[in-house]
């Protein structure tokens, strides 16, 4: 499949600087579709597109989409002249998670693809219509009156149809999405989600970081996915600075990793007791993450391990008996979510609310372009860690845990599954941990590099596309949750089912709004 | 009858009312303990409903009389149920009026009053937990009337302190239908007050609510007595299930004054043995799907119908 592109434009391709295998491909407004197409028949996933204004270097705009194959990742690059309306073939035909972010594209710079959904996505009138903030020439430091506007959510129209509207403001303290439902008494008919209400500007902060501060903000990105997204960034920086990582500073970002993917699993099964009715299942899970987070705080110096990693390394070493209180905690982890397994699965009110219920099948995760948990869940084996292990995966084995049905039971089965590899995981990474450095100095960045850092965290692959400027700046950064992904996923997978489960399926996904919105 | 009657009538009344919240505070409590979890203090119901009387009653621009009168209705059907139910003594000059099926209709007028009220601003929500509401509500009365005719059958009245006395002429009447009677009144019980597995009173999700849909948008002194009518709902059901199955200890006519004492000591007794049983249904039980509540309720239905039949049959028995 790659070498079928490569043949074709041989002169366009050219390798980039990333912590998996990355190719580029330059391409023309045909190629671009066809290289697309092409993906999509090789079975490849989309993994994020982006775009870019360059008009100050060579007068033109750029779009960029990543895509994840076989053997590594394949960058396709379209450049369009700035005229008054630039415009780019849409992706959303061969990759339907395409849409929204092809939309979230124009809503920042400007650039329209071809796709006929011209409704803002991030845009939340929180700047005028003729304001783009990604563009070179916008001013960030402007400020907008904000006028209300209104939105087509698409009608179902019938007999006894009507909607529900549900959020963006909710009953408890979580973030904010609009959910509107269009249902036959209790039955969902259609599910339109809106979302962006989130949205910070946090690409265009990173403009205005150097290079070296870059990780600090794209930790807090989503806060539940600190360690993923600042090695993705770490990862994106350190090889357009071809700056190496000592042995153990890797060892140490890998252990933090799976110290993430292992809290938010905790919680996460505990809030699906809790939404099943069954809130015994929400205070132990909840003791066991805080265990957990207090363990982060003596071994990794924070709770959620926020700011652990660095360029170059980690920021501090663990104490001297950090590798026994991990090795003890995980005994007693293991027992105790044993055994918590044991009462959920024998619990014929828990197993009734979980099994059959909101099940996204395997044919439409494919089509979709599930990625991560979700798509694990629905028999695709999507786990980085497995299928393009990047130091120190590669050397320290994980497998990729798939189950078949890809309803809540599927969601959850995985969750308790990996948990227990993150431990045995764990445990042979600390048994290797090597002694020596866990910091090197990263020398700064040629300029005008495009660097990729894919990061599989616990919800799926976490991407950072770093731009390099003139004296260690950050010319561009775009930072992608897989959350873009797997949102549309939801829509599916609540169809036919009452509305009072909504928020039991939505918890088995669990998506980020903040990592979405950006 | 004499003058001693209405006050007890009264004072009886008066104690519903001031002990109903510590019931639920009780149940929190023990939910609390069962759950792992440090308890909130079982005054905490109090606390909230003090919080709520000095907030701002906040009211949709559109909202009718009805909004407003929902909750005052609500709180006094409440308060005129507490009346008719004899919790610790029969001498009730109120119990007359009214016997034990027009105790439901009372119910049911609190329940219709509060299903138009949720659709009264037109919110979703409210519209969609009245809805759910109504659903449970007609499901739950035939169960609860098919609980009742166990009783009425045994004791050959449709008044509660009728039933209270007759048992406690007859100490020896245990009759095996009282027990699907007891299980089908618990049913009945955990479905009209919104507790697991049917509804859940804790939940933030907004989808899944029932009662909790219907007052979202009750505020200040509205919710205050919103909520202290469902306090007062759950005691006098927990006070009806004693009057039929646990009468033991009750004040029957013209008890001595130490003996409405002890009647009194009696209830606080049974009430807290029956709020930790709850709180153990609630923390071992998941909530249903909302589509298997009816199921749950038709079995609750059968079992009162089954607890009929059993009575029926040994009667036939013994009088063959």
């Amino acid at each position: 499949m790659t070498s079928d592109l490569i043949n074709e434009q041989n002169e366009q391709v050219e390798l980039l600087p990333s912590n998996l295998p990355c190719r580029r491909f330059r391409a023309g407004a045909v190629d671009w579709r066809r290289s697309a197409a092409k993906l999509r028949a090789g079975g490849a996933l989309l993994l994020t597109v982006w775009g870019a204004d360059d008009r100050d270097s060579d007068g033109r705009y750029r779009v960029f989409a990543a895509f994840l194959e076989r053997d590594g990742i394949a960058v396709l690059e379209h450049a369009m002249d700035a005229g008054a309306n630039p415009t780019y073939p849409s992706l959303a035909e061969f990759f339907p998670a395409a849409e929204r972010m092809e939309r979230a594209v124009f809503d920042l710079l400007g650039i329209r693809s071809t796709h006929q959904d011209h409704r803002g996505w991030l845009r939340h009138s929180g700047w005028p219509k003729p304001v783009f903030p990604l563009r070179r020439d916008a001013d960030s430091a402007a400020h907008y009156a904000t006028e209300p506007e209104p939105y087509a959510f698409v009608q179902v129209e019938g007999d006894g149809v009507h909607e529900i509207p549900v959020g963006p403001v909710h009953a408890g303290i979580i973030e904010p999405g609009n959910f509107r439902f269009s249902v036959v008494g209790e039955k969902v008919l259609r599910l339109e989600e809106r979302l962006g209400y989130t949205h910070k500007g946090v690409a265009k902060r990173f403009e205005s970081l150097p290079l070296n501060q870059g990780h600090r903000l794209a930790a807090r990105i989503s806060g539940d996915s600190a360690v993923a997204y600042s090695w993705a960034y770490c990862a994106a920086f350190e090889s357009a600075a071809q700056s190496a990582c000592p042995q153990r500073a890797v060892r140490l970002r890998a252990l933090a990793l799976e110290q993430e993917r292992i809290a938010n699993h905790l919680g996460d099964l505990g809030a699906l007791g809790n939404d099943a009715g069954f809130a015994f299942g929400l205070t132990h899970f909840s003791r066991l993450k805080e265990d957990l987070l207090r363990v982060n705080q003596s071994v990794f110096g924070a709770r959620y391990l926020m700011d652990f990693l660095v360029p170059g390394g980690v920021a501090a070493d663990l104490p001297l008996d950090a590798p026994q209180h991990l090795l003890d905690f995980y005994a007693s982890l293991e027992e105790d979510v044993a055994s918590l397994r044991g009462i959920y699965e024998n619990h014929a009110g828990v197993q009734d609310r979980f099994r059959g219920t909101g099940t996204l099948t395997a044919a439409t995760a494919q089509t979709m372009g599930a990625l991560g948990l979700a798509a694990r869940a629905s028999g695709m084996r999507q786990d980085l860690r497995a299928t393009h292990p990047w130091p120190p995966y590669g050397e320290i084995g994980i497998d990729a845990i798939v189950e078949s049905v890809g309803d809540v039971a599927a969601r959850v089965a995985v969750r308790f599954d990996e948990i227990f590899a993150s431990i045995r995981f764990c445990r042979a990474l600390i048994e290797k941990l090597p002694n020596g450095e866990i910091r090197a100095t990263v020398p700064g960045a040629a300029p005008g590099q495009l660097a990729l850092g894919v990061i599989e965290g616990w919800r799926g692959p976490v991407a950072i596309a770093l731009e390099t400027g003139p004296h260690d700046s950050i010319r561009r950064c775009h930072a992608h949750d897989p959350s873009w992904q797997n949102w549309p996923l939801l829509e599916h997978a609540i169809l036919g089912n009452i509305v009072p489960d909504f928020p039991l399926i939505n918890k088995s996904f669990n998506l980020s709004y903040s990592g979405h919105d950006g | 009858m004499n003058g001693i009657a209405f006050v007890w009538q009264f004072l009886e009344v008066v104690l519903a009312v001031a002990l109903a919240p510590l019931f639920t505070g009780w149940i929190a409590q023990c939910r609390a303990w069962m759950q792992n979890r440090s308890a909130p203090p079982i005054t905490q119901p109090y606390r909230m409903l003090r919080k709520l009387f000095h907030k701002e009653a906040v009211l949709a621009d559109h909202a009718s009389p009805l909004f407003r009168a929902a909750p005052y209705v609500l709180f006094g059907t409440m308060a005129l149920a507490a009346a008719i139910i004899p919790s610790i003594v029969t001498d009730l000059p109120f119990a007359r009026a009214a016997d034990a099926i027009a105790l439901i209709g009372i119910f049911a007028t609190a329940r219709v009053c509060q299903a138009l009220a949720a659709m009264d601003i037109g919110t979703a929500f409210g519209s969609m937990g009245a809805r759910r509401e109504m659903m449970i509500g007609f499901l739950a009365e035939p169960a609860i009337l098919m609980v009742f005719f166990n009783a009425f059958l045994l004791f050959g009245t449709t008044a509660l302190p009728g039933v209270v006395d007759n048992y406690a002429s007859h100490p020896s009447v245990i009759d095996p239908s009282v027990i699907f009677a007891a299980i089908g009144f618990v049913m009945v019980l955990l479905a009209e007050n919104a507790r697991i597995p049917i509804d859940n009173p804790a939940t933030h999700l907004e989808l899944t609510m029932i009662h909790e849909a219907m007052v979202l948008e009750y505020s200040g002194r509205h919710l205050a007595l919103i909520e202290w009518a469902s306090s007062l709902k759950l005691f006098n059901y927990a006070c009806i299930g004693i009057a039929l199955f646990l009468p033991w200890g009750i004040a029957i006519h013209g008890a001595s004054f130490a003996f409405v004492l002890f009647a009194l000591a009696a209830l606080i007794v049974k009430l807290a043995v029956c709020g930790a049983a709850l709180a153990l249904i609630e923390s071992l039980s998941a909530k249903l799907r909302l589509f298997r509540a009816p199921e749950f309720l038709a079995m609750a239905f059968l079992i009162a119908v089954l607890g009929l039949l059993v009575h029926l049959l040994m009667g036939a028995n013994t009088s063959a």
